[in-house]
């Protein structure tokens, strides 16, 4: 398996640049998860890996060796697409096959690798069916599969599962994981669902407008964004941003002033900001709590009840729409006045340019983790 | 025809016919009437006068006087000698020589149509004006085209023979049209020039029904373009090719004006269209002309269901998802 190395790559669409300098660095064997939102350029960024468009500046190692004019094959790379992009009107087998027919291998040994393969991933009674006649599921397996037989140095998904029913997509998640774990592959995977890269990840890319803005393992993201847009993005659901200012300066953390007239102080440190400064705050909804002396107040608005937990949307006193997720039922109603806990060591706070102040305080991360994230976490 | 067909079709499955379904089948066939009865005027009437008039001895110079003389046009021994359509050898030529042209212009159509729709496939700069641009030949009518090759092809004066003595390809003038060897040949040249664009278009239909993903798939896999086309290519686009030669090739089996226009009644190139037209027309000979047009007719309908089979093509069958 491969390392993938990206240094300074640029991709133009005509004059609209879509990518704007990607570095990276691609362990052997290891997880990427690259996400965003819809147009960021993560398909563009997996596809210029793959070899399926040029890369119009920088460079692209694959193995320590140049790659950026080789073709596809070439590179070694195996690619799973969205919208499956099997051949319909060849049987399961003959998809499997298809690629491996010209290189140099023996009837026998494709037999025997496709039948392995179809093994794996359960679909061998399926080897003589036509893509028509399987399910969303099979058919994704059935492109898994073909990138599997080809034995790639590296494996690319472009959101290979976002075409499936939610229990299937679960259920397909685990099978991936499974298969990472087994092959030690080096696989890149691309997605817009923040659950999805959460749970597979060894290192998530979060890419905004052609950019990498923050690279690292999922809990890394959680804990420590490094700007507010990270932070918005990592975790489910969305982070709080109140509108804020600094207080003071505590040796603790940064005093910074809610809505409402409290203050809170925030386990970060303070650089780079002085009394007196607007920031955001950020406070993510399970990380909040409804408590009668909290110094935070707000006006109940909506109540979603999921059943093992509850959202409440809060109206604050300057007039956001805060999240609120709590365990179990809750017995408050709409316009009911509360107010809310902010634990001062689960804060995020970002300056006037949305970058994050560190969170110094190292022996609170982890303590605060919700049961629930922990449990996703494979 | 498809709500006639599915709603039928789902009739057929439940023993009862709901209200709702057979309310469905009676404003399908409602709606279809005009569409029959014209069918019915149109087309109906004329095909069966034919058969009909091939069976007498009309003659045109006097259509009132018609006796029936069963199948005396088609075959008939008089005086120990066999007379008659079936054994008449001009008319087999027209019907040799109308295969023939079919068989070699489809073909050369085909192979060519299917290289320009690959090409007009591929993205480049003023694509949707090459495709208006192609489609020329086909928009200009028959008799103009062959008018205008007439004069192209002519001995004397025709620019083609002009330009191969200039370069020195041939020494003396050649008669196109009019010499044995190249006659048929400068036909079917013709018919390609005109036909093809119309080819390229069907083809070019069907390749833009392809998923775009599954060439991702096969570069990624390094799946070399020719083998692409095909094993990816080729069998997907196979209805909607042999739908495409279907109908060329009942176009091409009643060929006449280009024929007509290029060489007249010449033997080298008679297609049975021609034959019948002279007979009708030239010998005034409505019956025999008729049953002429009648065998062409039955010869158009065999050859069809035979290509329909060999092509395992299914006409009722919707694109493959
Ligand atoms: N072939 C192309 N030509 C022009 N623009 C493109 C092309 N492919 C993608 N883009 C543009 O690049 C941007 C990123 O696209 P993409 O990588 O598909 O986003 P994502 O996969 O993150 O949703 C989008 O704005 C899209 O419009
Ligand atoms: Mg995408």
């Amino acid at each position: 398996m491969a390392d993938v190395t990206l240094r300074g790559v640029y991709k133009d669409f005509g004059s609209t640049r879509v990518i704007h300098g990607v570095d990276l660095d691609i362990k052997k064997g290891e997880f990427i998860v690259f996400v965003g939102p819809s147009g960021c350029g993560k398909s563009t960024l997996l596809r210029l890996i793959a070899g399926l468009e040029d890369i119009t500046d920088g460079e692209l190692y694959i193995d320590e060796a140049l790659v950026n004019q080789r073709s596809p094959k070439e590179r070694k790379i195996a690619m799973v697409f969205q919208s499956y992009a099997l051949y319909p009107h060849m049987s399961v087998f003959e998809n499997m096959a298809f690629g491996l027919e010209l290189s140099k291998v023996s009837k026998e040994e494709i037999f025997k690798k496709v039948a392995e393969t179809a093994e794996i991933l359960e679909l061998t009674p399926l080897l003589n069916r036509k893509p028509k006649q399987l399910s969303g599921g099979q058919r994704q397996r059935v492109a898994i599969g073909r990138a599997i037989v080809r034995n790639p140095k590296v494996f690319l998904f472009d959101e290979p599962l976002s075409n499936l029913d939610a229990a299937l997509r679960v259920q397909m998640r685990i099978e991936i994981a499974k298969l990472h774990r087994e092959m030690n592959a080096t696989m890149v995977y691309v997605t817009h669902d923040q659950t999805e890269a959460m749970t597979l990840a060894d290192r998530i890319v979060v890419l905004n407008a052609g950019r990498v803005e923050q690279v690292g393992s999922p809990l890394e993201l959680y804990h420590r964004p490094q700007n507010a847009f990270v932070a918005g993005f990592i975790g489910s659901p969305k982070m709080n941003f109140i509108k804020s200012s600094v207080v003071s300066l505590q040796e603790r953390g940064v005093e910074v002033a809610l809505p409402g007239g409290g203050t809170v102080i925030a386990s970060v440190a303070a650089d780079g900001v002085a009394t007196g400064d607007q920031v955001k705050v950020g406070i993510r909804p399970e990380h909040l709590s409804v408590s009668a002396e909290g110094p935070m107040t707000g006006v109940v608005e909506v109540i979603e009840s999921l059943g093992e937990s509850h959202f409440l949307y809060v109206r604050d006193a300057n007039g956001t729409l805060v999240t609120v997720q709590g365990k179990g039922d809750t017995r408050l109603k709409n316009g009911d006045t509360i107010a809310l806990e902010v634990p001062g060591s689960l804060c995020h706070v970002f300056r006037k340019d949305d970058t994050a102040l560190p969170r110094a305080f190292d022996a609170d991360i982890g303590h605060h983790t919700p049961a629930h994230a922990a449990s996703e976490l494979v | 025809m498809t709500l006639a067909l599915s709603a039928s079709g789902a009739g057929k499955k439940s023993a009862h016919k709901s209200k709702l379904t057979s309310d469905r089948i009676r404003s399908a066939w409602l709606f279809l009437s005009p569409m029959l009865i014209t069918l019915a005027v149109v087309a109906g009437w004329p095909l069966l006068r034919t058969i009909w008039l091939g069976f007498t001895d009309a003659n045109l110079s006097d259509l009132s006087r018609t006796t029936f003389i069963g199948l005396e046009n088609y075959y008939v021994t008089f005086d120990g000698e066999a007379y008659g359509l079936l054994v008449d050898p001009d008319w087999w030529n027209a019907v040799w020589n109308t295969i023939w042209f079919t068989v070699v212009s489809v073909g050369l159509e085909t192979i060519f149509g299917m290289f320009i729709a690959l090409v007009l496939n591929a993205e480049f700069r003023g694509r949707g004006f090459v495709r208006a641009a192609v489609l020329i030949p086909w928009a200009i009518p028959t008799v103009v085209s062959a008018q205008m090759w007439g004069w192209m092809l002519h001995d004397q004066f025709g620019v083609l023979n002009e330009i191969l003595l200039t370069i020195g390809l041939i020494s003396q003038p050649i008669a196109w049209t009019a010499d044995p060897d190249t006659a048929m040949w400068a036909v079917i040249m013709v018919d390609v020039w005109k036909t093809t664009p119309f080819m390229a278009l069907l083809i070019l239909a069907g390749l833009q029904m392809l998923p775009g993903d599954i060439y991702e798939a096969a570069r990624v896999d390094g799946v070399h373009p020719v083998r692409v086309f095909f094993k990816v290519t080729l069998p997907l686009i196979k209805p909607a090719l042999m739908v495409a030669i279907i109908f060329r090739a009942l176009d091409a089996l009643r060929i006449f004006d280009l024929i007509y226009v290029l060489t007249s009644n010449s033997a080298d190139t008679m297609s049975m269209s021609v034959y019948a037209r002279q007979q009708l027309v030239d010998f005034q000979e409505v019956g025999y002309g008729s049953a002429a047009a009648t065998l062409l007719f039955l010869i158009v309908a065999v050859m069809t269901t035979i290509t329909l089979m060999a092509g395992n093509v299914k006409l009722s069958e919707g694109p493959q998802s």
